[in-house]
């Protein structure tokens, strides 16, 4: 009976995966491709303004102009195609930073992991003392010292988060090294390093490729909070941080400019951790 | 004998990373480009100038030097002049820190309510509709920051149906007769309840955001921890005993279960205090009632 249950409760928990993989990744596609075409399918120029069309409520409102769908904001840019386009710098940030981390974080943890030794003392000390600081505050910190920008954003996150990546990696990686698959590969004469490549890599991969996507989603939000913060790129730029940020101040006037962004950002940030839960529940090995 | 060797041993090891965080700190923020002195000068400064003034703050000797004037200074307790807001920087910190403590207390009692309230919830209805739903939620919770969570709270609570205030400690045309920056502690003291409820209306949504996240990670772990020890042969022996399901929960399982999610909660606190800044700032909980809604 409780084999019944726990395949039970295995096919449920296979099903409501797949759901939720098919959910995510399907609003991902949808935020990859308004990336990929934006200039073709905003209806409007987004950092076009005009006074006289400011603080437009949606088409669906009374007082809308046609063509600007979601409205416009105080200097009157369209809404709509800022989203558009700052799915642009959102995927930018979440590709190049996410990756970079991942490469950095999970080499250095697989080093200390499999390494042992002062490599192991070395790594973990230096992660330990990285995780005593806040990282909100050292990501504004780094910022502001580094001046804004696209690239000293991306640098920010790869600087703070890569202990995520080598703490785990390196228990894992640890974890395998115990396994006498490992020693035999050893016993065979393989180096240390071409094992670690060869036989360590391969059965980390996965834990690597779900803490990636956990990953993309947090360099969504830090771009989107240094944006809030002004510390982004500059202020013409459409991410959805700063529209988020504009849209805060005049919410009492204008709730559109805040509302849509946010669920836009909202639904991105839950897809990517959702993605990863889903891939975590799919392909790990202790629950499969 | 032996619990004060552990304690030695630990506040050597905290000395250690506390001089590696500051040591990696002052190296990342003197090595990268960028000039503090730049910033301070209006965009006209001519060199002579940007060199008097670095010389003026020591910005010109080696790095190993600076860190070296830095950390004797804060050994004697003298944490330096903030450039920017030209006051001894220790006044600084130590002034904001009351309002930011309160805040983290009140995040981090919600919290416990509401992730105990979901942990306990899920236990009494294990394997039906209301655990399911509280995983969902669990997990929607864990997955959005805090920083999102107070835009949404905004918007519901602030905009939607104004019930909270959204901007500020209090409201700025109360009078204060307080003499510490602990309003909340302080209006209780002084059973001045009409502020008290003030000060809670503006703190409750920026506190609620910070809770949303935190209490999703202890009402999992506490939740995780019942459903082993609800199987424990003594929670089965209560029941023997005949003893109803909320007693087995409330008065035996839990009374095990809730270890660990208190060393948690001890641990998160500390990371709630240093996470608390994008909040204050969403909220403009520094200074009261800058935006004046």
């Amino acid at each position: 009976m409780a084999r019944q249950a726990r395949e039970d409760t295995r096919g449920a928990l296979q099903q409501s995966a797949g759901w939720r993989l098919w959910l995510s990744g399907g609003w991902l596609g949808l935020i990859a491709m308004a990336a990929l075409m934006a200039p073709w399918i905003a209806p409007q120029d987004p950092l076009a303004q005009d006074l006289f069309l400011g603080r437009l409520p949606p088409v669906w409102l009374a007082g809308s102009e046609p063509g600007h769908w979601l409205g416009t904001d105080s200097l009157g840019r369209d809404v709509l195609s800022r989203i558009l386009h700052g799915a642009r710098i959102a995927l930018i940030v979440a590709l190049v930073a996410g990756t970079l981390t991942c490469v950095i974080g999970a080499v250095l943890g697989l080093l200390a992991g499999f390494l042992r030794g002062w490599v192991d003392v070395a790594i973990s000390r230096l992660i330990d003392i990285w995780m005593a600081f806040p990282p909100v505050l050292f990501s504004i910190l780094l910022i502001a010292v580094l001046g804004p920008g696209l690239f000293s954003i991306i640098l920010a996150i790869v600087v703070i988060d890569w202990t995520r990546f080598a703490r785990v990696v390196r228990a894992e990686a640890m974890a395998q090294g115990a396994m006498d698959y490992v020693a035999s590969a050893q016993v065979a004469g393989r180096g240390r390093l071409s094992t670690m490549a060869t036989e360590i890599l391969p059965n980390v991969l996965p834990t690597i490729v779900v803490l990636l996507t956990l990953e993309m989603g947090i360099a969504v939000i830090v771009e989107a909070i240094l944006s809030f913060v002004n510390l982004s790129i500059s202020t013409d730029d459409p991410t959805w941080g700063g529209m988020i940020a504009e849209g805060r101040t005049s919410v009492h006037q204008a709730w559109w400019v805040l509302v849509f962004p946010l669920i836009t950002l909202f639904l991105t940030v839950l897809a990517f951790s959702q993605l990863g839960e889903g891939l975590k529940d799919r392909y790990d090995p202790v629950l499969r | 004998m032996q619990l004060f060797r552990a304690v030695l041993l630990r506040l050597a090891t905290t000395a250690v990373t506390l001089s590696g965080v500051a040591l990696i700190v002052f190296v990342v923020i003197r090595v990268v480009p960028g000039n503090p002195i730049a910033m301070m000068l209006p965009p006209g400064a001519t060199d002579a100038d940007i060199a008097r003034l670095t010389a003026q703050y020591g910005l010109d000797k080696a790095i190993p030097e600076q860190f070296f004037i830095w950390a004797s200074g804060v050994l004697h307790g003298d944490f330096g002049v903030s450039i920017t807001a030209r006051q001894p920087v220790l006044d600084l910190v130590l002034g904001r820190l009351p309002a930011t403590l309160e805040l983290s207390i009140m995040a981090l009692v919600i919290a416990c309510v509401l992730g105990g309230a979901a942990a306990l919830t899920g236990t009494r209805g294990r394997g039906t509709g209301a655990e399911a739903a509280i995983d969902i939620a669990n997990g929607v919770a864990l997955s959005i920051p805090d920083f999102l969570w107070g835009l949404v709270l905004v918007l519901l609570f602030g905009v939607l149906m104004p019930v909270f205030h959204i901007s500020g400690r209090v409201t700025p045309s109360l009078d204060l007769p307080f003499v510490t920056n602990f309003y909340l502690f302080e209006s209780v003291a002084r059973l001045r309840f009409d502020l008290w409820a003030d000060i809670v209306s503006h703190m409750f949504l920026p506190a609620l955001a910070l809770a949303i996240p935190l209490a999703a990670i202890i009402g999992q772990l506490l939740k995780q921890s019942l459903k082993e020890t609800m199987h424990l042969d003594y929670v089965t022996l209560a029941r023997t005993k005949g003893y109803g399901e909320n007693h087995v929960i409330l008065r035996e399982a839990l009374r095990n279960a809730v270890l660990p999610t208190l060393t948690l909660v001890g641990v998160q606190f500390t990371f709630l205090i240093g996470g608390t800044v994008i909040i204050e700032r969403l909220f403009s909980y520094e200074g009261p009632g800058e935006h004046g809604d």
